[in-house]
């Protein structure tokens, strides 16, 4: 199945390496480059999206090299569908951070550190993009370990691009655990090698099987997953280097850096054999990470902070539903990658309208953001709406992926799993309000500020938000792309 | 029973992984938390090229070219966690320059 039109799998990796590149020897901030190659990336992706829509799985050996000595790689329904959520989500990301570099240049002394960071920003961001792509396309599990360690490595340096003290740590921290769920993968890699005798992702999952070696490999394999995507009780090192990094950055990170590794998990963990025998396990960890999270995003005094512990909160969801894949109408997986996707959007618009709060009033202290709608208007309803999103109510993508939770977990007679969906639900109502009521207050600022934030940051974040509005209404199309096997 | 060579080099890959992993999890400096995410990269490359050995007289060349390839990711990212590790050590000792002369 090896034609020239079917090489378009390469672009969506290509491009942003490429632009990573130009943007890294470029002398001055590359924000034009940057901007272009993140439009071109952008693209690319969508028509790799559009193509498997309409042609069906892709699949390209590099170098004509076939398996088992060959690198290949794969787009099915599933993958496409995490490549056109990375260029949507991206997209707005690269657009907001435009004007994010841009509104905080101020002339004054701390102008050079700015301009480096935006001169940093941009091969970094270019260069995570492109090795998602790559994580989500590849079908070989050493390329998906070496894409592993790029996007950690490209997402370590963007957290600690803002220099100070908290981010610099928590940037550490997150680099030591990146580096320990990577290690334990390529051990695991080790294992699968020893056991299949090859590299290739689909022909190891088919042979899955219950002995010694198998077990060790996938105990491995799933516990450096495990560890990268920060799923309850491995959450430590996830709020402090979300809420520390630059704006667009947190938004990266939880809307889409996560995914990455939530998305190999369930490559391994969709199969029934794993489900039958140890399906529980993902599902309690999961309902902990809800509990736990809202509870602690609850608590927070920052803004940003309380994102962050959200973002903890939703994972859980990611993990929660992984025994409804066991389901015979196959609706487990379509919630599952609805969810990732919805999440993707709306907390990407949440991450993106906190930042031009912070800026805006130069702090993010929840209670005294109060009256902030006055000047961000449009920041403060994309907020708002992203919230709406996560919370699930109607039209979302947050409802229909909460919808198609609870509906399966009763036909499957999994009552406890839809009562915690819908305590999460209210739990998730809590922490929501509790920063909507701060952002919507009527009450009147004393003085009103100069507006200091350029006017795509707002319009990006409502832009997202609005996705997340819009996949409640047209779930068709991703629906039937993920179809696509 | 006989102790193969590929086994004890395998147990040896494993046993130096777990040091790692307990120095990682144990020390509370940096330095040797980065030096123990080395230890543990270690262990996974020995743990590598003895599967490259397996049971028959020819070599696996692939085991090896991961292991080539392990070592090329290990030390680039060694590199970076020092260099955020020396950003720290600056900060701290800026807001605080009586610690400057100890604690290294």
């Amino acid at each position: 199945m090896i034609s020239p039109s079917s090489s378009w799998l390469i672009w969506p990796i290509i491009v942003p390496l490429l632009g990573a590149v130009l943007c890294f020897l470029a002398g001055k901030p590359p924000r034009r480059t940057g901007l272009l190659f993140a439009v071109l990336t952008g693209g690319a992706s969508l028509v790799l999206g559009w193509q498997v829509l309409a042609r069906g799985i892709e699949s390209h050996a590099l170098g004509a090299w076939r398996p088992p000595l060959g690198i290949s790689l794969r787009a099915d329904g599933a993958a496409a569908l995490m490549v056109t959520m990375t260029a949507v989500t991206g997209l707005a990301v690269s657009i907001y951070s435009g004007g994010y570099f841009q509104s905080r240049l101020t002339g004054d002394d701390r102008d050079r550190r700015r301009l480096a960071q935006e001169q940093y920003f941009w091969p970094l961001w270019l260069l995570l993009w492109g090795a998602l792509n790559g994580l989500f396309l590849s079908g070989d599990v050493f390329n998906i370990y070496i894409c592993l360690e790029l996007v950690a490595l490209s997402s370590v340096g963007l957290t600690a691009l803002s220099g100070k003290p908290p981010s610099l740590v928590a940037a550490m921290r997150y680099l030591l655990v990146s580096l320990l769920g990577s290690l334990s993968f390529l051990l695991g890699v080790g294992f699968f090698y020893k056991t299949c005798s090859t590299l290739e992702l689909a022909a190891i999952i088919g042979a899955l099987a219950p002995t010694p070696p198998m077990i060790m490999a996938l105990a491995l394999v799933s516990a450096g997953l495990l560890l990268k995507t920060a799923l309850f009780p491995f959450h430590f090192w996830l709020p402090p280097a979300h809420a520390n990094a630059l704006s667009p950055v947190s938004a990266i990170l939880s809307g889409l850096v996560i995914k990455g590794t939530w998305y190999l998990f369930y490559r391994f963990w969709q199969e029934e054999i794993l489900l039958a025998a140890v399906g529980a396990l993902p599902a309690i960890l999961g309902g902990g990470a809800i509990i736990w999270g809202a509870f602690q995003a609850f608590s927070q005094q920052r803004l940003k902070m309380l994102v962050a512990y959200s973002t903890v909160a939703q994972i859980g969801y990611l993990f929660v539903a992984f025994p409804l894949l066991a389901d015979p109408a196959g609706m487990g997986g379509p919630a599952l990658f609805y969810f990732a996707i919805s999440h993707s959007f709306a907390k990407g618009a949440m991450f993106l309208a906190a930042g031009t709060f912070l800026l805006q009033m130069g702090h993010d202290r929840i209670d005294d953001l109060a009256g902030v709608r006055q000047i961000l208007p449009v920041s403060s309803f994309a907020f708002a709406l992203g919230g709406l999103s996560l919370m699930g109510l109607p039209p979302s993508g947050g409802f229909i992926a909460k919808y198609l939770y609870v509906t399966t977990a009763i036909t499957q007679g999994r009552w406890w799993l839809a009562l915690l969906v819908v305590l999460g639900s209210g739990l998730t109502a809590a922490y929501v309000f509790r920063a909507v009521a701060a952002i919507l207050s009527p009450r009147l600022l004393e003085e009103r500020p100069q507006l200091a934030v350029a006017a795509s940051m707002q319009w990006s974040a409502l832009a997202l938000a609005l996705m997340a509005m819009l996949l409640g209404i047209v779930a068709t199309l991703p629906l039937a792309l993920l179809g696509v096997k | 029973m006989t102790v193969s060579p590929a086994l004890i080099y395998g147990l040896t890959g494993l046993a130096l992984f777990v040091i790692g992993l307990a120095g990682l999890l144990l020390c509370p400096q940096l330095l040797r938390k980065i030096l123990a995410v080395n230890v543990m990269a270690s262990g996974v490359f020995l743990f590598l090229v003895t599967i490259a050995h397996g049971s028959g007289a020819l070599i696996d060349p692939v085991p090896q070219a991961m292991v080539l390839t392990g070592i090329v990711v290990s030390v680039s990212s060694t590199a970076a966690a020092l260099a955020l590790l020396c950003r720290i050590r600056e900060n701290a000792d800026r807001r605080d320059p009586s610690q400057q002369k100890g604690g290294r």
